[in-house]
């Protein structure tokens, strides 16, 4: 399942294409051209972070890729696969081997960590054993063994309201991988975070794509966050990829490109957007909770 | 900021629009309580013989009579299955059409059908959709029984399909990215969301069967309504003050029950 299903063809020769997005347009009933002919390819595993100021259409883009927008226009092939073209039984099958993370987390919060992990495997069982949550023992142990890499070990029991944010976002992690994706769609998975939590979830993420050869295309509003922890960084500007480099690349001139002219070496004070929406969401979970 | 603003005034908008429109508005109230009571027409005379009957009856209801209380045991006995079955019947088929109902769920077409059903079978008083089966299916408990059981999976899916509307997306949207089918989205992502009030809300119906379940009765559809409506017509006051208490009774007891599960279900 990890990468290594079919023998990469011409081995050393080209890489194989794991994901190819072609000219993927998305226009809103709204009128509002949300992707405008993206292209896009990845042929290595590791972090893609996807950059680019609120609206520009990075969480429309991630999420044509399993299909929860549909696509106004354009390819996606998944190994080849085109999931545009599929029908409904196809198109599950192929968000089986995609998984995804989401800035509010989106635990089912009534739900005990371990029946939120193995939600993840929804895709393999069928609707009797989902009622009587019957998951294959191979399933529940990878949670068990998940669960413990992610640093939840003995948390299984607990209701998914109990967890703190940070822990919250660790399940997601954990619900995502049990899929034993090929592609792994990571949509803010800091936004929500205090600024320590968030490092440490990026980093958890990262190691976890790496450890499992798996890409992970991950939107991140924080552009530090992407420096750090991405293999590759993609911008993102009024619906078109304006950058697509490694992290080093990232300058002030390309910044401009993406986010529009700024003072980069502003105190952070000066910078309002993206302080305050680092510190608001961890005020909504603690009135979530 | 500055000192010399100290006289700004603020005043919250109010619900009628402006001064004058609230002034019409109250004008046009005024008259119509002048109009109305003015048209009633009120008999003093009849309402005052109204009051001498109502003496007559009260004194002809005590003491209560319990001597029939083997009719009294059976027609509440009826009324107490007719809400436990109606209720469990309508829970079953409430849950199809609050799902047909819900708009996060539903395409357009089966949203607009389902909630057509359930304004139609709200737009009749249980009394009138009574009233109807018992000339489809005769006196009885079953007529009565299929009413409320109508009435119940209406009122539950109005209910559980507002809930449904008003779950959390993201857990929903979660559950549809790791491929799950739409049952399982059901199972996994929307009915641990609603399931605590929906339990409530039928509970509630329970209750609110016992008491439907009295009145029904009266035109025909069985159960303890029906022994009242009999006793009244003749003239048995004694008997019907023994079967209003005991139905007093059964609802303060339905409604304590209703009570004392849903708080601990919260």
């Amino acid at each position: 399942m990890e990468g290594g299903e079919a023998p990469l063809p011409g081995g050393a020769g080209e890489k194989r294409e794991r994901l190819r997005v072609e000219s993927l347009t998305k226009v809103y009933p709204t009128g509002k051209r949300a992707l405008d002919g993206v292209d896009f390819t990845i042929r290595e595993p590791g972090v893609v972070a996807v950059i680019g100021s609120s609206g520009a259409g990075k969480s429309t883009f991630i999420r044509c890729v399993n299909r929860l927008v549909e696509p106004t226009a354009g390819r996606i092939l998944l190994d080849g696969v085109d999931l545009v073209g599929l029908d409904r039984a196809g198109l599950r099958a192929a968000r089986r081997r995609i998984g995804m993370i989401f800035q509010e987390f989106n635990l089912v919060e009534r739900l005990t960590v371990m029946e939120n992990v193995l939600a993840g495997r929804l895709g393999h069982v069928g609707l009797v054993d989902t009622l009587r949550r019957r998951f294959a023992p191979a399933d529940v142990d990878a949670a068990f063994d998940l669960l413990e890499r992610v640093g939840l070990e003995g948390f299984h029991d607990r209701r998914a309201d109990a967890l703190s944010g940070g822990q919250r976002q660790r399940v997601g992690i954990a619900r995502a991988l049990i899929q034993r994706p090929d592609l792994l769609l990571v949509d803010e998975p800091t936004a929500s975070l205090d600024p320590r939590t968030a490092r440490q979830i990026m980093r958890l993420v990262r190691e976890l794509a790496v450890e499992r050869a798996t890409p992970a295309i991950v939107n991140l509003h924080d552009v530090a966050l992407a420096r750090e922890f991405a293999d590759r960084v993609v911008g993102f500007s009024a619906g078109r990829i304006v950058f697509d480099d490694a992290p080093v690349a990232l300058d002030d001139s390309t910044l401009d490109r993406i986010y529009g002219g700024e003072n980069w070496h502003a105190p952070p004070e000066d910078d309002p957007p993206s302080t305050s929406s680092g510190a608001r969401p961890t005020t909504l979970d603690d009135a979530g909770a | 900021m500055s000192a010399s603003l100290a006289a700004r005034s603020w005043q919250p908008s109010s619900m009628f629009g402006g001064r004058w429109q609230r002034r019409t508005l109250l004008f046009a109230f005024a008259a119509y309580c002048v109009w109305s009571i003015g048209d009633l027409a009120i008999d003093h005379a009849r309402v005052m013989r109204g009051f001498g009957r109502a003496a007559d009856m009260l004194a002809r209801m005590w003491p209560p009579d319990f001597s029939r209380w083997e009719l009294l045991g059976r027609g509440m006995l009826e009324s107490v299955q007719m809400a436990i079955a109606s209720s469990v019947i309508g829970a079953v088929f409430c849950v199809p059409i609050a799902l047909c109902a819900a708009r996060n769920l539903a395409p357009a077409p089966v949203y607009v059908a389902a909630r057509a059903l359930i304004v139609v079978g709200r737009t009749f008083h249980e009394v009138i959709v009574a009233i109807l089966f018992v000339k489809l299916f005769g006196f009885g408990a079953v007529a009565g029984m299929l009413t409320l059981a109508f009435s119940s999976a209406v009122f539950l899916a109005k209910m559980i399909a507002e809930d449904i509307e008003n779950v959390r997306p993201g857990p929903v949207e979660a559950m549809r990215a790791t491929g799950a089918r739409f049952g399982q989205v059901v199972v996994f992502g929307i009915v641990p969301q609603v399931v605590v009030r929906a339990l409530g809300v039928f509970i509630y119906r329970i209750d609110a069967n016992l008491r439907h379940s009295t009145v029904i009765g009266i035109v025909g559809a069985g159960g303890i309504g029906q022994t009242l409506a009999a006793s009244f017509t003749r003239y048995d006051y004694d008997f019907s003050a023994a079967i209003l208490l005991c139905i007093a009774a059964l609802v303060a007891l339905g409604e304590w029950f209703s009570d004392h599960v849903r708080r601990r279900l919260r």
